[in-house]
């Protein structure tokens, strides 16, 4: 598929939306021309994000989360991560977006419109966690190359799409099928038109849950440009570059899917546990598929200093990956002693749960308080970082802030 | 010749130079209502105008300004090898990649080997050497142990 489309008049209708301005003499522009507003070297204007947002990289662009931004219990466009591997696409030509699956593992390939994608299939909107894979990775010792992630690089947001497992039994596969690929239309960072920046993807199985969706909307709207416009796939419960974002293309594998980064050591931890700094060999190493147990504490932000008469009210969220979580606790004496939080259901299943608690402290002084969840195997966070890999995924250790107690 | 015909010449002669004198006068005309007009040439100062004049910044004399240590284009720390570095290491990707990341002369390497054999980056021939010596010196692991302490706290009156 051509990545860049010329410009028409209904495309730029497209980008007029998501700019949020009139361009005058739009028709006028020239081919190829980046818009200046997609120029734009300041990202909380160009992608509408909270000021406290921190900037990992601007090339390509990756920002992440506070923890105490992402106290909502749906995460609003304004605080959810961003995560690039490649260039944003510039021009977004919606009318003619077409979405093709093939692969070795369909009957035929068939390709669906934007229309008829929404028209022909039934709609299901559900809550679904994406965390980044090397969220957490600027703990690991020794350190692990790549963006310096520390809590923020997770969300909750509602997403709305059709099934994708719908779309694949209306296209019709076979048996052979053991996992499927994404192709999009963001362009790899050296220029080169033959590279793709990340062509990931799930085992078929997750293609074909119920929660699996080509999602068109986020938060009831059309999807941020960052955040994939105007589809992306969502898998959530999986390392988030699962959910391709600028979906073009789906493909039917009969093996797993070799795209980029699906191979080497990208998104793969050893098989076997490792001492930190070891090396490890590329067939050592196994694709991430369920991220672990996780929480944050996002009320209140670390800092805060109460008084000694006055209960501490904390919240939070916990996920799981593909399980749910069965409880959350708290210390507030670096883990000698727990106590339970209240814990809420998922919304849907691969939905964040909100707990809270509060807290009474003994006596003045410094405190942290620390939460640790507990899957419904009944697997919880470690307090200390977990086992190293040579990539820094997987970072699920216990979250914890700083408090301070007075007369 | 008749006389007739000698004084329809002559007027004739005088039409021609009439038409002439006329096309000259409007020029004339016109260089000096674009002489007038011509902000070039305007003299006295308008105040009103002052807006349109947009300061042009040295940019070429601070492109590689270094402030308190800080190469302050890309967020890299001044020393040996600097702008090596700079012209080598920022044409794909962001500086940020860079100073984020804290690794060995020998994981360096590796990454310098990875993005050559993957990402497209050129041979760096004798520049190789140097740019590690640089990542290597001013880009290497702390040892953050298994878990930090708390750092950089902002600590306020938790209203209720």
């Amino acid at each position: 598929m051509e990545r860049r489309k010329f410009i028409t008049k209904a495309s730029l209708s497209a980008v007029v939306g998501l700019l949020g301005m009139d361009i005058v003499f739009g028709e006028l522009i020239p081919n190829k021309y980046t818009l200046l507003a997609f120029q734009d070297t300041n990202p909380y204007q160009l992608f509408n994000k909270n000021k406290e947002m921190v900037v990992l990289n601007d090339k390509p662009w990756n920002m992440e989360a506070q923890a105490h931004l992402l106290d909502d219990n749906i995460t609003p466009n304004s605080t959810m991560f961003i995560r690039n591997n490649g260039n944003v696409p510039e021009i977004i030509d919606v009318n003619n977006w077409k979405i093709l699956v093939d692969g070795e593992a369909v009957n035929k390939q068939k390709s669906y419109t934007l229309n008829e994608l929404k028209s022909k299939f039934k709609h299901y909107t559900y809550q679904l966690t994406l965390e980044c894979g090397g969220n957490g990775r600027s703990e690991f010792n020794p350190p692990a190359k790549g963006n310096q992630w520390t809590i923020g690089a997770v969300s909750c947001a509602s997403w709305t799409g059709v099934r994708l497992k719908d779309v694949l039994t209306d296209v019709g596969i076979k048996d052979t099928a053991v996992y499927i690929g994404y192709h999009a239309a963001d362009t790899h960072l050296s220029g080169d038109t033959a590279k793709e920046p990340i062509s990931r993807g799930v085992p078929i199985d997750k293609a074909l849950q119920d929660e699996t969706l080509l999602a068109f909307q986020m938060n009831g709207d059309e999807i941020p440009l960052a955040h994939g416009y105007p589809l992306r796939l969502i898998a959530g419960g999986y390392p988030a570059s699962a959910s391709g974002k600028w979906l073009n293309r789906i493909s039917v594998r009969n093996i797993v899917h070799d795209g980029e980064k699906m191979t080497g050591s990208s998104y793969r931890v050893p098989k076997n546990p490792v001492a930190p700094g070891d090396k490890v060999k590329d067939e050592d190493m196994v694709i991430i598929e369920s991220m672990p147990v996780k929480s944050l504490l996002t009320y209140p932000k670390s800092g805060a200093t109460f008084s000694i008469n006055k209960k501490l009210n904390i919240r939070g969220h916990a996920w799981a990956g593909e399980l749910a979580v069965a409880k959350v606790e708290y210390s507030i004496d670096f883990g000698s002693t727990w106590k339970l939080c209240d814990l809420k259901k998922p919304v849907n299943r691969l939905a964040w749960q909100h707990f809270s608690a509060l807290i009474k402290f003994p006596k003045t002084g410094y405190y942290e308080v620390w939460v640790k969840a507990t899957d419904s195997n009944n697997i919880s966070q470690p307090m200390l970082v977990p086992g190293w890999n040579p990539k820094g995924y997987l970072n699920n250790a216990c979250h914890r802030i700083a408090v301070k107690v007075i007369e | 010749m008749s006389p007739k015909h000698n004084f329809q010449e002559s007027v004739k002669e005088f039409y021609k130079l009439l038409v002439i004198l006329f096309i000259g006068l409007i020029v004339c005309i016109g260089l000096l209502l674009y002489t007038i007009n011509n902000p070039k040439n305007n003299t006295s100062v308008d105040v009103t105008n002052t807006t349109e004049y947009v300061e042009v910044p040295e940019i070429e004399e601070d492109y590689d300004k270094i402030e308190n240590g800080i190469h302050v284009r890309t967020g890299f720390v001044d020393g040996e090898g600097l702008m090596l570095v700079v012209q080598n290491c920022t044409n794909c990707h962001s500086a940020k990649l860079v100073t984020q990341n804290r690794m060995s002369k020998e994981k360096w390497l590796a990454t310098i080997r990875w993005m050559q054999k993957t990402q497209n980056l050129w041979d760096l021939g004798t520049n190789e050497e140097p740019i590690l010596n640089y990542l290597s010196t001013y880009y290497a692991p702390n040892q953050i142990g298994r878990r930090e302490n708390l750092k950089d706290i902002e600590w306020y009156e938790l209203e209720n």
